[in-house]
């Protein structure tokens, strides 16, 4: 495990503090927790349509276990409780009571999908039970007014979409934009974004097309776009239309600048089959360090990432960029509980995860840090813009605080 | 139909009226949790009995009652949504307005028999959702979004939790549906479906208006999976396109075949399986995984289809039919004097009065 200096110094500090507070020896637990274990619930596809992203679970599962091989947390071991919900909320709301009633865990994290976790999102919060770092990347899970006890993690595509917004006013005076769309709530996140962060100049958006998840292909929509007389295209699709999308624009002819949203960044997945010559100059938002970028290939943490993912879980695709994404936020919640110390209750555990500054994360960009506060309730709102150039992403420009929105 | 003994079914309804209440006796055994998940099952068996009504009972098949489970569900929840209901008073609508639906779609599907209908019926499991999200509707269904409710709440000051009154509210509900459903079956609009179901032409030639019949019954079936849907939108308190995608009615099926078409009882075995399946089958991937050592992913699909056919080759009439003939051939070893035993084994699989 690689202990950053902040990371220890924050925690001796927490530990200073419980100190300071006269409850030296005096160990706290709410349910879920005891000298012996924590227990954690998580919830997410393992089966069904949105499968794909059962990755993400089986990195969580065999990093508590790779935790708890090492000797746990503070000498307790995790119990991860993993539980498949099939991206149906009906079925969300039945395992996430399972794990809250029956299971009796102390916390929740990294439950995924949106719907889903808009099922839970009032239920976690009348029964007050942390609900960490969860796993979709929409806008309203910041809310600590509302909803205290519900935390996200990644930058939100709404944020993401604002700051193409303001790249593009700032570096194209005629733009004409054309939207490629998946049409559910993440797409509609995105546009949401980027119409905002265009402001008045909205009415440059002069097509807007939308396809559906389970479409064969984007090719007649990509010819709209095209027809259309756009000269900026902002590609907002899952990988597997991105990389249609980039392709079917270099086919028939069309050079428009590309925004790619951040879903879709990955070099492996979305680059590679589109074609590196028809991908040359496209710009995203990252955060993340894309483990098929070879830029990375020498940082100490993509090695430590990558010998980890030998041992623990050997044989998985290391180009998947779900368990870059795992693999981070199973750190953070590593570090929340380790801070926690014999304080493990469930308000402890809220104030500890409302608690980090400038903390930083394996596998996240150089100079992108966690800050949370109990007013500000998104860990990474921080994203750096990065164009393709040759073979992989070249970062360029600030690191972009999107902290206002 | 094989007929359900009358003390079982009083000792049954006063278990499930008595049960709920040991919750301060029993506190682990009868918890929250657990009679949130029967009422689940309850919901589902009223599902299962819908699409029993059309494929038991009169012979169509529909691959599609996840259309009209979402429909309950959606009109239940814009009814609270946007017109302030309170949560009871969206049954009747639900069941109204699916029932028209049904009824409309069962005009073309009069055209269309056996496999033919089981594809139209396909393609509006498939097409609601995307319905749902279409930017017109957007601002009553709330579109992706879905819409977030309030769980019905205890009446009269009832010293009950949320759950134990959900738990009445299904319970109540679906003791209903059944009596209804039970009373439908026995009139001569019962015995008319059972003859279109068993012989088409000569149920036509006896005089049954069969366009009618089948539209007519159609129309009942998506009310009760629509009064199901709206039960659910009220357990769960939300509800999305997401939740019912094409599976859904895929399950719906499966609870019907495996709990035994053609028969009450057998939908309520149906919606509890269904249920019980679905939570099971992960525990059983990882027993599989890790106690047998063997390094297969079971999905709950896999273990549904597994279920079923083993199901199909032990009890080929799902398990109220096996049951029920277990049950006869154990009288039938033992000396009894003889008795008129129901109306005998000519049922036939449903499917087999469609052919012509």
């Amino acid at each position: 495990m690689n202990t950053n200096r902040r990371g220890f110094l924050g925690g001796v500090s927490a530990a200073a503090l419980v100190a300071s507070s006269g409850a030296v020896a005096q160990k706290k637990y709410d349910e879920g927790a005891s000298d012996a274990e924590i227990r954690i619930g998580h919830c997410c596809p393992y089966s069904g349509p949105a499968s794909a992203y059962g990755v993400i679970g089986k990195l969580h599962q065999a990093f508590w276990k790779a935790v708890n091989d090492a000797g746990g947390i503070n000498g307790r071991k995790v119990n991860f409780i993993t539980l498949d919900d099939g991206y149906s909320p009906p079925k969300t709301v039945e395992v996430v009571r399972q794990l809250v009633e029956q299971e009796k865990v102390l916390l929740l994290y990294q439950t995924l999908g949106t719907p889903t976790n808009t099922a839970i999102h009032k239920y976690v919060n009348q029964k007050k039970v942390p609900h960490l770092y969860i796993s979709t990347g929409a806008s309203k899970w910041g809310d600590p007014k509302h909803f205290p006890w519900t935390m996200g993690f990644q930058p939100d595509y709404h944020t993401e979409g604002a700051i193409y917004a303001k790249h593009l006013l700032a570096n194209n005076k005629d733009a004409k934009v054309g939207i490629l769309m998946q049409n559910d709530d993440y797409g509609k996140d995105y546009v949401e974004g980027f119409k905002e962060g265009m402001g008045k100049e909205g009415s440059r958006i002069v097509k807007h097309v939308t396809y559906e998840i389970t479409d064969p292909t984007v090719d007649s929509q990509v010819i709209q776009l095209k027809d259309s007389g756009a000269n900026v295209f902002f590609n907002v699709s899952t990988p597997k239309f991105a990389a249609q999308a980039i392709r079917k624009a270099a086919d028939i002819g069309w050079k428009p600048t590309q925004y790619l949203n951040n879903v879709s960044a990955s070099v492996a997945s979305v680059i590679k089959p589109a074609g590196f010559e028809a991908s040359q100059g496209i710009l995203t938002a990252a955060y993340l360090k894309d483990p098929t970028d070879k830029q990375w290939d020498e940082s100490p943490d993509m090695k430590t990432w990558r010998a980890w993912m030998d041992k623990n879980m050997a044989g998985a695709n290391q180009a998947d960029a779900n368990y870059v994404f795992a693999y981070c936020v199973s750190t953070l919640m590593l570090e929340t509980l380790k801070r926690c110390g014999d304080t493990l209750t469930r308000e402890n555990v809220m104030r500890q995860a409302a608690g980090f500054k400038k903390l930083e994360l394996p596998l996240v960009l150089p100079g992108i840090t966690i800050n949370t506060s109990p007013t500000d309730y998104y860990p990474i709102q921080a994203v750096q813009l990065a164009r393709f150039k040759a073979e992989s992403w070249e970062l360029f420009g600030d690191v972009m605080h999107a902290e206002s929105s | 139909m094989p007929a359900f003994p009358k003390k079982w079914l009083i000792v049954l309804l006063v278990l499930g009226v008595v049960v709920p209440l040991l919750q301060p006796v029993l506190p682990n055994l009868v918890s929250d949790y657990r009679l949130f998940l029967v009422s689940t099952m309850m919901i589902a068996a009223i599902a299962v009995l819908g699409l029993n009504l059309l494929t038991g009972f009169n012979g169509q098949i529909s691959l599609g009652h996840g259309a009209f489970y979402a429909v309950g569900a959606y009109i239940a929840a814009i009814l609270m949504d946007q017109a302030n209901f309170p949560y009871w008073a969206t049954l009747p609508f639900a069941a109204v307005l699916c029932f028209i639906v049904g009824y409309l779609f069962g005009l073309p599907a009069l055209k269309l028999e056996g496999h033919y209908l089981a594809l139209a019926t396909f393609a509006l499991a498939l097409a609601v959702p995307q319905i749902l999200k279409y930017k017109w509707l957007e601002g009553l269904t709330g579109g992706v979004q879905g819409i977030v409710l309030n769980k019905p709440e205890v009446p009269f000051g009832l010293p009950l939790s949320e759950d134990q009154w959900l738990y009445y509210y299904c319970f109540i509900v679906m003791v209903f549906l059944y009596w209804a459903a039970s009373n439908i079956l026995k009139s001569r609009s019962g015995r008319a479906m059972m003859a279109i179901r068993d012989y088409h032409i000569a149920a036509d030639t006896m005089g049954i208006d069969t366009a009618l019949y089948k539209t007519v019954t159609f129309g009942i079936s998506a009310a009760y999976t629509g009064i199901a849907g709206a039960l659910s939108a009220s357990a769960i308190a939300f509800v999305a396109p997401d939740s019912f995608n094409f599976f859904l009615s895929i399950k719906f099926l499966i609870g019907l075949v495996v709990g035994g078409v053609g028969s009450l009882a057998g939908s309520l075995i149906g919606g509890v399986f269904y249920v019980l399946v679905d939570n099971s089958a992960q525990a059983l991937s990882t027993f599989v995984k890790n106690d047998l050592g063997l390094q297969f992913d079971l999905s709950a699909y896999t273990v549904f289809g597994i279920l079923l056919i083993v199901l199909m080759y032990l009890m080929p009439m799902g398990i109220a039919g096996g049951v029920y003939a277990l049950i006869r051939s154990f009288r039938r070893a033992a000396p009894v004097s003889p008795e008129r035993s129901a109306p005998a084994a000519t049922r036939k699989p449903a499917q087999a009065g469609e052919s012509h």
